[in-house]
Parts: C-alpha cells; sequence; structure tokens
C-alpha cells in the first residue's frame, strides 16, 4: 500500500471511532458500563503502552510504573484545584502553599514532566542494573515515591495521607481518548524512527548494540524518561477518572495489573497493549460481574459459591492461563493494522486459489 | 602504501581474578594492512579483541588508535594485589582511559563477534540500518517528529548499498537469523561496514564455512579493503585463508606473543610449530 | 536504665522481625540461586499460610492445626512451583519471572473471595502469646523465640545443606544449572525440595510473625515478602547465611527509624537500602561476582 493511502485510511478509522464514540454518548446513558470501560480502557492503554515501550521494545524489566503515575497524578491534582476550594481540600494544612491554578493540558503536560525529571534523576543509578534487579530496584522507587507522599510534613504540598479532591474532571469519553489516542501515536512515532530502532537493538542483543555504536546508558535513560513521561500524564488522566486520589491508590499491585496488560496483549505490541487494555477492564470491571452475584440459581440448584470476590479468582485463573499456554499474548510482537488484515485475507483467498488451481490440472 | 599507524596495543595485560587472559601483548597494525592473530583455542585471542573494543578494562596498558591514547589503565583496587603481569608501573599515575564500547565504534573502530550477534528480531535491512543510527545528526525530538527525513531518507541509500555490496538484497525483509550461516557472517561485517570505520575487526569470519565459502570470503575481505579504504586486523583459524590475505600475522600462545612476520616467515617459525603441533604431540 | 526501657523494645521487636523476614528470606535466596527467579508469590504463600490457620483453629485443636498449616503451605508450594514455573523451565526469564506475578495476583484474590477482604482475627497461640517482662519492657513470648528458633533452624538448614546428598545436588544446581543436570542430577526434584523447604520456614514463620499482628488480610504477605526479598539481596542473593543476616539488619534498623518517629519511612527505609546496595555491591555482603562472557 502507498503511503498516502495507508494514511488516509488510518485518519479515517480514527475519525470514524471518534464519531461512534460521540453517538455512543447521545444515545446510552452516560452511566452506562460501557462508558466506564472505555474511559479507563483509553488511561490504562496509555500507560501499558509507556511500560510496553520499556519492557516490550528496549528490555527493560522495570516494575516501577506505578510510582510515575503517581507523580503525573498528584502534580495535575495540585495545579489543578481552584484556589477557592483549597482552603477545603487542605483544610489541616490552612489551604497549603500552593496558592494558584493552571490549565488543564498545561497541567497534565506538568504532571508529564514531573514524572519524566524523577525517571531521570532514578535512572541514573538504577538502569545500571541487569534484568531482574533492576524490576527489584523500580517497585522499589514507586515504594518510596508512596511513602514520602503520604508524609505529613509534606502536608501543605501534597495534603499528606487524605485525598485530593475538587480538581476538574471529564465527562466525555472523548477526552481521555484523544489525549491517550495523541501520546500513544507519539510513542508509535518514536518507535518507528531511528531512535525505536535503536531500542530495539538493546533489546535484542545489548552488546552487539553497543558495538554499533549505541550509547547504552545514553538510550536506556531516553527510553525510561520518555516512558515515565507518558506515564505521569496517564496518571493525571487517572485522578481525572477517579476525581480523588491518594497515594494509597498506587500500589505495586497497581504495576503488576498494568504489566499483566501487556503480556495478554502482548510483549512489544502498540495494538496489543491497547486492546489487552480494554480487554481487562472490561473483563475485571463489567463482563465477569455476574459472577460476584450470590443469588444466581441454576434451576433449584443455588449457586453458593458465586459472592464477591470470585470474579477476581476466574479472571486470574484466566491470567495464568494466558501467561502459561498463551505466552504471545493476543498479538504477539506484531501490529494491528489495514494492511496487515489485507494480508491476512489475502493469504487465505490466495491458498484456496492455488489449491483449486492445483485441482484443475489433474 | 605509507606506513601510518592505526593501531597500537601497547603492554597490553588483561588478568579474570587470577588467571591471565592476555600477557604483555604488543602489536601494530599499519594502514591498509591486513593483519591476522592466530593461536590455539584459549590463547586470549578474542579477550584481545574485547579489549581493543572497550568490553574489557585492561589490567594493565595502553591501546593507541592513529597515534591517539584511547584506552590505558593500570592495576587497581583488588587487581593492584592480585596484579602478576609485567610493566604495571609504566602505567600508574597516568590518566585512566576507559571508553565504553559505543565511544569506540565512534572513533572508527567496528566489529564482528566469533558468535554472530545479530538483532535476531530484526530483519536484514533493519539490522544495517541501525547501525547507521551512529552517524546521525537528528536527536529524539527531530526524530520522532520526521523532521530527519532527509537524513533518514540518506541511511536508508545507504543501508540498501551495503546490502548490495554483500549480495543480500533478495533477502532484504528476511529475519536476518533466517539466513544460512555464511550470508548471516556477510551480515555482520556489512553492518560493521555501515558505522563507517577505518579499523575493522574480525573475530573469525570464516568459522563453520565449508572451503567455497571461505574462498568467496577471502575474496570479499580483499575486496572491500580496498573499496572502503580499510585496515583490518583479524583472528582467524582457517590457514588457507590466513596465509592467502594476510600482511602480517601475530602469533599467540597462552596469552604471550610468541612470533611475528609476514607469512612466509610465520610458516617457518620453529616456536610457532611448536605452539601448534607441539601441543598436540603432548596431549 | 531509662534510656534502655524505653529503647529495649524496639530492639527486640526488631530483632524479632529480623528473624521472621529471615524465615522468609530463605525461601526467595534459595530459589533465586537456582532458578534466578524473583519468586513473587513467596510473600503471598506467607499470607495464605496465616490464613490456614485461622480456619484451622476453629475446626480442630491447636498443635493439629500447626501441623496442618506447615503440611499445607508445603504443599502449596510445591504445587505452585510444579504448575506455574515447571512448566516455563526454557523460557525467558522474565516469562517466569511474570508467572510469579500471576500467582500472586491469583493468592491474593483466592484470599479476597475467601476472606471477604475483611481482616481475619490471627487466633492467640498459646505459650508464644503470653506476655513476659524483661528489664522492664513487656513483649510477648514470641519475640524472645523467634531469633532462637531462627538460628536453630537455619544451623541445621546450613547442616543439611552441607552433608545430605540432596544439598549437595542444590548447591551443585545453584553453581551449575545445565552441568548440574547433565551430572545425573535429578533437577526437577532438587528444584521441588527447594520450594518445600521455603514454604516450610515461611508457614513457621507467618506463625511467628502474626502472633504479633491482630489480623491476616489478603495483602498482608506482599510488604514482608519484599523486605525479605530485599533482605536476601542485601545479604546477597543465593547465600543462606547472608539472607539471615540481612533480614536482621533489616528488621532491627526498620524498628529503630519506626522508634524514632519516622514510621512512614521504616518502609521506605528498606527500599532505599536496596537501592544503595545494588549501586554500591550489586552482590550483596557475602554475594559472589560472575562474569558476563562475550
Amino acid at each position: 500500500m502507498k503511503k498516502t493511502t495507508k494514511a488516509i485510511w488510518n485518519v479515517g478509522l480514527i475519525a470514524a471511532l471518534l464519531i461512534l464514540l460521540f453517538l455512543l454518548e447521545q444515545v446510552l446513558p452516560s452511566s452506562s458500563m460501557l462508558f466506564m470501560v472505555l474511559k479507563k480502557g483509553a488511561i490504562y492503554a496509555l500507560v501499558a503502552v509507556s511500560m510496553n515501550l520499556l519492557n516490550g521494545f528496549t528490555g527493560l524489566f522495570s516494575l516501577g510504573q506505578a510510582g510515575f503515575m503517581l507523580l503525573g497524578a498528584y502534580t495535575y491534582a495540585i495545579l489543578t484545584i481552584p484556589v477557592e476550594s483549597r482552603a477545603s481540600v487542605y483544610q489541616y494544612f490552612d489551604g497549603g502553599i500552593v496558592q494558584f491554578s493552571i490549565p488543564v493540558p498545561l497541567a497534565l503536560i506538568a504532571g508529564g514532566i514531573v514524572a519524566a525529571v524523577f525517571a531521570f534523576l532514578i535512572g541514573l543509578p538504577v538502569l545500571r542494573l541487569k534484568s531482574d534487579y533492576l524490576a527489584i530496584a523500580t517497585l522499589g522507587f514507586a515504594e518510596i515515591i508512596r511513602a514520602v507522599f503520604q508524609w505529613d510534613k509534606l502536608g501543605p504540598l501534597t495534603n499528606g495521607s487524605n485525598l485530593l479532591r475538587n480538581f476538574p474532571t471529564f465527562n466525555s469519553v472523548l477526552y481521555p481518548f484523544i489525549v491517550a489516542g495523541i501520546c500513544i501515536g507519539l510513542i508509535v512515532l518514536l518507535i518507528n524512527s531511528t531512535y525505536g530502532r535503536a531500542f530495539k537493538a538493546i533489546r535484542d542483543d545489548e552488546i552487539a548494540a553497543e558495538a554499533m555504536g549505541i550509547n547504552l546508558a545514553h538510550h536506556k535513560q531516553l527510553a525510561f524518561v520518555i516512558s515515565s513521561f507518558f506515564a505521569g500524564v496517564s496518571g493525571g488522566l487517572l485522578a481525572m477518572y477517579q476525581t480523588t486520589i491518594q497515594a494509597s491508590m498506587f500500589r505495586s499491585s497497581m504495576t503488576y495489573e498494568i504489566l499483566l496488560i501487556v503480556v495478554i496483549g502482548g510483549i512489544g505490541s502498540i495494538t496489543g497493549s491497547c486492546i489487552g487494555s480494554f480487554l481487562f477492564i472490561a473483563c475485571s470491571e463489567w463482563w465477569l460481574r455476574f459472577l460476584d452475584n450470590s443469588n444466581l440459581y441454576i434451576g433449584d440448584f443455588h449457586l453458593t459459591f458465586m459472592r464477591p470476590g470470585f470474579r477476581k479468582v476466574v479472571f486470574s485463573i484466566i491470567i495464568m492461563a494466558i501467561v502459561l499456554f498463551y505466552r504471545k499474548g493476543i498479538m504477539g510482537d506484531r501490529e494491528f493494522s489495514i494492511e496487515a488484515v489485507q494480508k491476512f485475507f489475502r493469504k487465505r483467498f490466495k491458498k484456496k486459489q492455488t489449491v483449486e488451481g492445483g485441482s484443475s490440472h489433474e | 602504501m605509507s606506513k601510518e599507524n592505526v593501531l597500537k596495543v601497547e603492554n597490553v595485560t588483561m588478568q579474570f581474578g587470577g588467571v591471565i587472559a592476555v600477557d604483555n601483548l604488543n602489536l601494530e597494525v599499519n594502514k591498509g594492512e591486513i593483519v591476522s592473530l592466530i593461536g590455539p583455542n584459549g590463547a586470549g585471542k578474542t579477550t584481545a579483541f574485547n579489549v581493543i573494543t572497550g568490553v574489557y578494562a585492561p589490567s594493565n596498558g595502553a591501546v593507541y588508535y592513529k597515534g591517539n591514547k584511547i584506552i590505558q589503565n593500570h592495576p587497581q583496587g583488588k587487581m593492584k594485589k592480585l596484579y602478576h603481569g609485567e610493566n604495571p608501573v609504566m602505567y600508574t599515575g597516568h590518566k585512566v582511559l576507559a571508553p565504553t564500547p559505543d565511544k569506540i565504534t565512534a572513533l572508527g573502530i567496528a566489529r564482528t563477534f566469533q558468535n554472530i550477534r545479530l538483532f535476531k528480531s530484526q530483519t536484514v535491512f533493519e539490522n544495517i540500518l541501525i547501525a547507521k543510527h551512529l552517524r546521525r545528526t537528528s536527536n529524539v525530538f527531530t526524530a520522532t517528529f520526521r523532521l530527519n527525513a532527509k537524513e533518514e531518507a540518506r541511511m536508508r541509500a545507504e543501508a540498501e548499498e551495503l546490502l548490495k555490496i554483500v549480495d543480500l538484497t533478495d533477502v532484504r525483509d528476511e529475519l536476518a537469523t533466517s539466513l544460512p550461516y555464511g550470508k548471516q557472517r556477510h551480515l555482520e561485517i556489512a553492518r560493521a561496514l555501515a558505522t563507517q570505520p577505518e579499523l575493522l575487526l574480525l573475530d573469525e569470519p570464516a568459522a563453520g564455512m565449508n572451503p567455497q565459502e571461505t574462498l568467496e570470503l577471502t575474496q570479499f575481505i580483499d575486496r572491500i579493503r580496498t573499496e572502503f579504504g580499510l585496515t583490518i586486523f583479524m583472528i582467524e583459524h582457517h590457514m588457507d585463508l590466513v596465509m592467502e590475505i594476510s600482511d602480517r600475522i601475530y602469533v599467540l600462545d597462552f596469552g604471550k606473543p610468541i612470533a611475528e612476520g609476514t607469512p612466509e616467515e610465520i610458516r617457518n617459525n620453529p616456536r610457532v610449530i611448536e605452539a601448534y603441533l607441539g601441543g598436540a604431540q603432548d596431549e | 536504665m531509662e534510656w534502655i526501657t524505653k529503647n529495649l523494645p524496639y530492639l527486640m521487636a526488631g530483632i524479632s522481625v529480623g528473624g521472621q523476614y529471615a524465615l522468609i528470606a530463605i525461601g526467595y535466596t534459595m530459589v533465586y540461586g537456582i532458578l534466578r527467579l524473583i519468586n513473587f508469590a513467596h510473600g503471598d504463600i506467607f499470607m495464605v499460610a496465616g490464613l490456614i490457620m485461622v480456619y484451622a483453629v476453629t475446626v480442630m485443636p491447636m498443635p493439629l492445626a500447626i501441623v496442618l498449616v506447615i503440611a499445607a503451605t508445603v504443599a502449596l508450594g510445591f504445587f505452585v512451583e510444579r504448575a506455574a514455573y515447571k512448566p516455563l523451565r526454557s523460557a525467558p526469564r522474565m516469562s517466569v519471572m511474570i508467572s510469579a506475578i500471576g500467582v500472586s495476583y491469583l493468592l491474593q484474590n483466592l484470599a479476597l473471595y475467601i476472606t471477604g477482604g475483611l481482616s481475619q482475627q490471627y487466633p492467640a497461640i498459646p505459650w508464644l502469646s503470653d506476655t513476659v517482662t524483661i528489664l522492664g519492657a513487656t513483649t510477648k513470648r514470641v519475640t524472645l523465640v523467634t531469633p532462637v528458633l531462627t538460628v536453630a533452624l537455619v544451623v541445621v538448614l546450613v547442616l543439611l545443606i552441607k552433608y545430605t546428598k540432596i544439598g549437595m545436588a542444590m548447591r551443585a544446581a545453584s553453581r551449575d544449572f545445565e552441568t548440574s543436570q547433565l551430572m545425573g542430577i535429578k533437577l526437577n526434584s532438587v528444584i521441588s525440595m527447594t520450594f518445600v523447604i521455603g514454604s516450610f520456614l515461611a508457614a513457621i514463620g507467618s506463625m511467628l510473625y502474626f502472633t504479633n499482628y491482630t489480623g491476616v488480610t489478603p495483602t498482608a504477605g506482599a510488604m514482608p515478602g519484599l523486605k525479605a526479598f530485599v533482605a536476601a539481596v542485601f545479604g546477597g542473593i543465593g547465600s543462606i547465611p547472608g539472607a539471615v543476616i540481612g533480614a536482621f539488619i533489616i528488621g532491627i534498623c526498620e524498628n529503630i527509624i519506626k522508634g524514632l518517629g519516622w514510621t512512614t519511612f521504616s518502609d521506605a527505609f528498606t527500599f532505599a537500602l536496596l537501592i544503595v546496595i545494588l549501586i554500591a555491591k550489586p552482590t550483596g555482603l557475602f554475594g559472589e561476582k560472575a562474569i558476563d562472557k562475550v
């Protein structure tokens, strides 16, 4: 396919998706489960893609994502709470020390930048570590960040362990889709650039990459900072979605969930992470909900084992099955695209033709 | 051909724990030459390569490239006590130079690996294109926002050119690791050439090749030397290849250089014969 | 004297917690030594051991419950290895680690389902939970028992590894996985044995640990698990004495920090220590250095 036709196809698809979402919002009640899944799914898609940039494309096994989301979420919240509500939010800290607020888009970017700056500082020492040591060190940093943000002495800035609330949020599902879409688009552009190729080279073989003149420290740092920037932005979006935030939300279990999304979607596939994210959120929050219903009967038989929490058990068993038996995830390291779909069908079609052709010769 | 010095290894000793892998190695490679490093298995040849390319910092000694000192070290820390090689005094008190391999490559020294190290999830073309990353002028922003379109186009054109030279254009979009062994070796050389080196280090380029392939490789190495104005320093076991194209040969045994000279001189050197045959008679 | 009575409780608590971390840390360090895997599920196995006790005492007498806890935990450890790690023996290390995270997620959700998310009251184990007074400081007897029991178990374990056939096989496997297989060592049984020992110690650790706390929650194992892992890294991963010493140091430091009124940072301190160690001496106090081959 030509480059221009490809671009037209992609733009058309994105426009169609946005129009569809817009129409859905007109038709369905805004309390519909679908919107919840779409909003949260879009946000998790962004953070999963940012994690994939590290784990899947650069080969750095980092488990610090929740920490960087926390930084983004807090930066966003602190910078956008309207001045008049600060007194009530920071009631234990005399209204806090920040006495201004900035526009939402700027605050989201600021969240990303704060996360990126922290990533830069953390990356200097830890990126020299090898695979699992890096994982545990980044996990440790996320825990440290969480503890620091709950510290009373920082209360005037972070509100200690109390909730941050009253900051601007979004109503339309289009908002997280557009923001996450732009961010994921940027990551895709990066991955397909000469820098993205260098990242993949590091993933495939560090020693060979270095021998080809790729500065390992510089490129790992770059991937780490960029990934954290987008994790920060997604943290800001998550704050908007949740309407209130607290440091204790950002536990390591959050990072594990994101990692599982990446695995389900396929390590090294952007579209896989997106699909994985929506599936994960839909299953865990929506489709499997009936399993939590304790009043289910089959005929006269009361399904007593179905009660709150059963959904999560079934869900984790599904995940284990994927991890063990379907290790490549949904997409493996391939990408979903019009071209790939066309190729797929053409192959099928051709196969049929040649088989038929073959038989006619006989 | 002028006698301009491209690579000079000076008193290099590499000690791992108590084991000396390379013992006071001295050698020179002049511009335009093909110099071979030979010796029995475990003689320290690859270790010498790893020191020159910055993978290991030597325990002691210095390396010069085109007259500039690029690597220098002396026994430090734990090694200070353990070290039992020669000449540590010469370098103590001098500045330690231990650049990472990418810095060495940027200077113009490229290498291949004994146990082929291609980027396994990438295609043949991408393998070469990745090596072009080194000579970029773009930064991460201009590259992401495609402001480097001209440079990107140039990189691709140059990579295509290299593909043609190693005759791999027809398998351009195959996975690099799906190629037959001999072609993988050619691809690795092409990838090294993509970094635009002046000095090329080849680590057993003919390993695992049959005589026909070895002959083709010999011609190929000779061809790229003239075409790219290269100086070549290589480790090799195939004596046909070594004797055919080397201008000079160094022989290493148990980490120590035991002989140096033209192929003719090496063929008749009694110490070399003993190192190769004497060892075999003992067994 | 006053200073002692004021600070002794923290020191004693530190030694006690350190001993409990040590018992968990051994499970991490032995598994890592052989499989090069951070067994993220180990802390959750420890938590499950606590829950089994909670439910066991409701239907049987305490001594029987203790035996059941140990047996069930060992069985769980064995089963997790066979089901979730063994199929991935030839897979990249990252896959196995992800599988461990998956098991951790599963065990936590299972616990959440069974407990209904409520904290479960841990039964008082007679004698262990009794209060005693030393030098004017009151504490539970478990505080005194833990370090003694820990050291005794570690000595037995070290002797086991040094003098028995299976111990020798473990040492061989942790030195060189492939070669030991060629030498006729039944790797799968060695690995299973490692998990059995690790789970056994985690079960003992859970009884000592939860006696000090009011209840067991589904996430109760995560933090002690991570800290025990840090202890293992601190002591030099793969080294049993290292893990024990690391665990005692972390337990004591953590409680001193609590004593200073910096409770918020007691967890953060452990991780800060981890990062400092990884950067300054990645092999830990007693670990061995490995050289990458090119």
